[in-house]
């Protein structure tokens, strides 16, 4: 039997990364990965958690609640890469203007 | 009222797939949504004021396993606010986004995108559902988005960019809340949360939350993305924006911390909020007063606005630490919020109708205005008086529900804070109404009267709200926490 | 023994995840990145398996693995060759926060109460929902809010990625104009996959309704489809402004929704009646699932680039 428990912490230890990845990237492709990332984090956390339970099946609401947050975030992904191809064609960085300095 | 609710959110819907087919129609579809929805409003407001929040179960489940969607008075007051924002833009936006000939890309998008972003907003302000909110919020914040970028030159598309980068963090954290919520108790409903055992994980759970709401919502120190996002918008864009986006992450909040978990409401954490909503009301204000574009300082003043709203928190308090106030700070706050939507909006549209006519906004450039545009112009004062305070705006019986709340629990500071709030208001809008007002010759305009007289409607209203503030004044009780307390007034 | 060895596996499984995570964020080279959070997400996928969540599994390989990553590569490519700098920003506070976040939700999944999911209430009503999957279940009947809402954020994204093309490109073919050497792989992948894909696609839907699977994989797999016929040059994309592609983009939600106000005209909005679920769920399904898999196949082809495609 699965204990649930390991993915839960790894759910954790996955969002901290992500989180780190947001913080620390300029490039803006990067921090939409970590987005990425750390969503996918939140939703393991959910899904060890809906299956925590007495009975072996998982939580179908916590399954359901992580497919429409995958779609969700699969959209927005979608949007923000879109966003910076046209933001980096028009003005030459992949980075916003504040950050620009880190540009070699 | 199945059909009246279901209306209001669907309507919306609707036209913005009719207008994603037939790319030339945006508009009237649109005009069509606003006057379906107008009707669905008015009857729900009639249903609701004989004192009883509307219910629905969504596919007829009842929470925990289904959506329950809810009427009360103060989703009642914030639908009626963005129909009357959104017939604003339809007017406005006719002119911006007015195809002839040939489809083209922003005309195009336009309309599909602001249809989305009010359906989802409506779906915000009568959703009981935690879940249901998060996926509501992102469709918002994804039109939102979209709409900040859509002039596609690199200022409006780093806007847009960074904007999207601070919501999307938001709602990773409101998510992560909800997650920890759900884990911990199985519900999602917020009248079930408010029933439930508190866990340990609530706090951080609440805390989470309250970060990316924070975030959505442009609250102070969260504050920077908002100026470049809204003064890069074309006009019609910006009202819905600053007048719309921010309230529906604050009703989330707002039903938060005073329905869904008022128990955890320490007396240090509501300070909190009262700090950082001072700050907020200070930083966006004096960053207002040094702008010398006019959308800017419009925006600014939207950071500053943002602020009073989180005085609710203190002014109400918690279960732990409820004040004698409460219920007049729950419907101040309610009023100011709507009083600011309108206002708001209002003045971002007559910044569109001059930078139609000027070809742009600086502030000194708009000297004479007034004897250009002398509907326009009244309209502004109008909005400015709303937001300054001034009797007998909404603006005013919001802060004199709010002053009355702090001084009946004693708490002071807030009611210093209140009265500092609206003499720099007045401070940062003196400059653009004196020159709009200046006694100098402008270059006539080629902008209709008709066109001119659209923010005059939104700008009327918010001073209506004072005259006639006693139907509002009842309605915000209906379904509140403190539906049974009667008020001081 | 078994039960050892399981927990071994899981472990490493865990392990696993986490390490691709840090590396798929950690790695200096954009393009490695890109590949690393691919697998990622596969293992990510394997995860959703031993918890025993088939619908994510599916759902995680080809939504997460497979779409984003083809949208991440594509932009990668779409972007200015950049040079990997080390970030300006210190490395502390981010490591901080991280760890900081990472220990708290750590402490938070230790804490939480005995769980109280709602699998008994899904059971209880899973009858009179017209689906024997429980996952369908609740996406289709019990918060089909969320998932009416869900369909039209994919709409909306659409949207929003084909506002930001340039002007002179709008009426054009989406995408940048793909050139697939003849008899190369990709041309040869874009003859042979579409039929099988489309079988597999059109399974997922029908097995959706009892078994794993559903509108949101199967839109997705119909969506690769859509690509490598694309991509491998065998299609060109239809025109953005053709009234079809957008009534296809459109079909999903709008049935959805019809069904939503019909429901409210006789009481209940979104209602579905116990003897006409099973019906409406497979009509809705059917439609949101090319709909799906048109908004996403055009998102990640991208908004028209080529102004000289002006019809």
């Amino acid at each position: 039997m699965t204990d649930p428990t390991f993915y839960g912490l790894c759910g954790a230890v996955v969002v901290g990364t992500g989180i780190y990845g947001f913080v620390l990237h300029t490039h803006i492709l990067r921090r939409l990965l970590s987005f990425n990332v750390i969503g996918s984090g939140i939703f393991l956390m959910l899904g060890a958690a809906g299956s925590l339970g007495p009975d072996t099946a998982a939580d179908p609401v916590a399954q359901a609640l992580i497919i429409t947050g995958i779609v969700v975030a699969l959209s927005a992904t979608a949007l923000g890469l879109a966003l910076l191809v046209a933001y980096a064609r028009a003005s030459g960085s992949p980075r916003l203007p504040e950050d620009a300095n880190d540009d070699p | 009222m199945t059909l009246v609710l279901a209306t209001i959110v669907g309507l919306p819907f609707a036209a913005a797939m009719l207008a994603v087919i037939f790319g030339r129609y945006g508009g009237p579809l649109a005009a069509a949504a606003v006057a379906g929805v107008a009707v669905a409003t008015a009857a729900l407001i009639v249903i609701v004021a004989e004192g009883q929040p509307v219910t629905i179960d969504v596919a007829g489940w009842p929470a925990p396993l289904g959506i329950t969607l809810e009427a009360d008075g103060l989703a009642c007051g914030f639908l009626a606010m963005a129909t009357l924002v959104m017939s604003g833009v339809v007017a406005q936006g006719r002119a911006y986004f007015y195809n002839t000939g040939p489809e083209r890309r922003a005309t195009w998008a336009f309309w599909p995108l602001a249809l989305l972003l009010w359906a989802a907003i409506n779906a915000i302000f009568l959703s009981r559902d935690l879940f249901n909110l998060y996926v509501g919020l992102e469709l918002m914040t994804l039109c939102a988005v979209a709409l900040v970028a859509i002039e596609g030159k690199a200022e409006t598309l780093a806007a847009a960019l960074r904007y999207m980068l601070v919501a999307l963090i938001g709602s990773l954290l409101y998510l992560l809340g909800v997650v920890l919520l759900y884990s911990a108790h199985g519900v999602l409903d917020i009248g079930l949360i408010a029933a439930r055992v508190t866990a340990p994980t609530d706090i951080l759970a609440a805390a989470l939350m309250t970060a990316g709401l924070a975030a959505k919502m442009a609250l102070f120190p969260f504050h920077a993305w908002l100026p470049p996002a809204h003064s890069g918008a074309p006009a019609p864009a910006s009202a819905m924006l600053s007048a719309l986006v921010p309230k529906a992450a604050f009703v989330i909040l707002m039903r938060l911390w005073l329905e869904a978990v008022p128990d955890l409401s320490a007396a240090s954490l509501l300070a909190l909020f009262g700090t950082l909503g001072t700050a907020a009301i200070l930083h966006g204000g004096v960053m207002a007063l040094r702008q010398n574009r006019l959308k800017l300082v419009i925006a600014y003043s939207t950071v500053s606005q943002i602020g009073y709203l989180l005085l609710v928190f203190p002014l109400a308090g918690g279960a732990s630490a409820a004040q004698p106030g409460a219920a007049d700070a729950w419907k101040g706050v309610v009023f100011h919020a709507l009083s600011h939507g309108l206002a708001k909006a209002a003045m971002f549209l007559c910044a569109g109708l001059w930078m139609a006519s000027v070809g742009h906004d600086r502030l000194e450039g708009l000297r004479g205005q007034a004897r250009a545009t002398p509907i326009t112009a009244f309209a502004f004062g109008l909005a400015a008086i709303a937001l300054i305070g001034l009797p007998p705006s909404g603006g005013f019986t919001a802060k004199y529900l709010m002053l009355t709340s702090a001084l009946a629990s004693g708490q002071l500071i807030w009611a210093v804070v209140l009265l500092l709030g609206g003499l720099l208001t007045a401070a940062y809008l003196y400059r653009p109404l004196a020159m709009i007002f200046a006694k100098a010759d402008a270059a006539p305009v080629a902008v209709s009267r008709s066109q001119q007289a659209v923010p005059l409607l939104l700008a009327g209203t918010a001073i209506l709200l004072g005259i006639a503030s006693s139907g509002p004044f009842e309605l915000f009780q209906i379904g509140s926490p403190w539906a049974d307390i009667e008020g001081l007034e | 023994m078994m039960a050892l060895a399981e927990t071994g596996f899981d472990l490493v499984l865990c392990a696993m995840i986490a390490t691709t995570a840090l590396l798929a964020i950690g790695v200096r080279d954009q393009f490695g990145a890109v590949v690393l959070f691919v697998v990622y997400s596969v293992f990510l996928g394997l995860g959703w398996l031993r918890l025993g969540a088939l619908d994510i599994a599916l759902a995680e390989v080809a939504l997460g693995a497979g779409l984003t990553g083809l949208l991440l590569f594509g932009a990668h490519a779409r972007l200015p060759a950049s040079v990997p700098v080390p970030s300006g920003r210190a490395v502390w506070p981010a490591a901080c926060a991280a760890g900081g976040s990472g220990l708290a939700l750590g402490w938070a999944f230790l804490t939480l109460p005995e769980p109280v999911g709602l699998q008994e209430a899904v059971a209880a009503n899973l009858g009179t929902s017209g689906v024997e999957n429980p996952v369908t279940a609740v996406l289709l009947n019990f918060r089909s809010w969320d998932t009416l809402i869900e369909s039209i954020v994919l709409l909306a994204a659409l949207i929003g990625v084909w506002s930001v093309a340039r002007d002179d490109a709008w009426g054009g073919q989406p995408g940048l104009r793909q050139h697939a050497r003849h008899g190369g792989v990709l041309a040869n992948f874009g003859r042979l996959l579409p039929p099988i894909g489309f079988m597999i696609g059109v399974y997922l839907f029908w097995a959706g309704s009892s078994k794993p699977g559903g509108a949101f994989q199967a839109g997705t797999v119909l969506a690769a489809v859509a690509l490598v016929v694309f991509m491998g040059g065998a299609m060109r994309p239809p025109l953005v402004t053709a009234r079809w592609l957008r009534l296809v983009c459109v079909a999903g939600p709008a049935v959805f929704l019809a069904v939503g106000l019909t429901g409210a005209a006789s009481g209940v909005f979104l209602g579905l009646r116990p003897d006409l679920a099973k019906p409406l769920i497979l009509a809705i399904e059917a439609v949101l699932t090319f709909s799906i898999a048109a908004s996403l196949a055009l998102s990640v082809i991208g908004p028209p680039e080529d102004p000289e495609d002006h019809v």
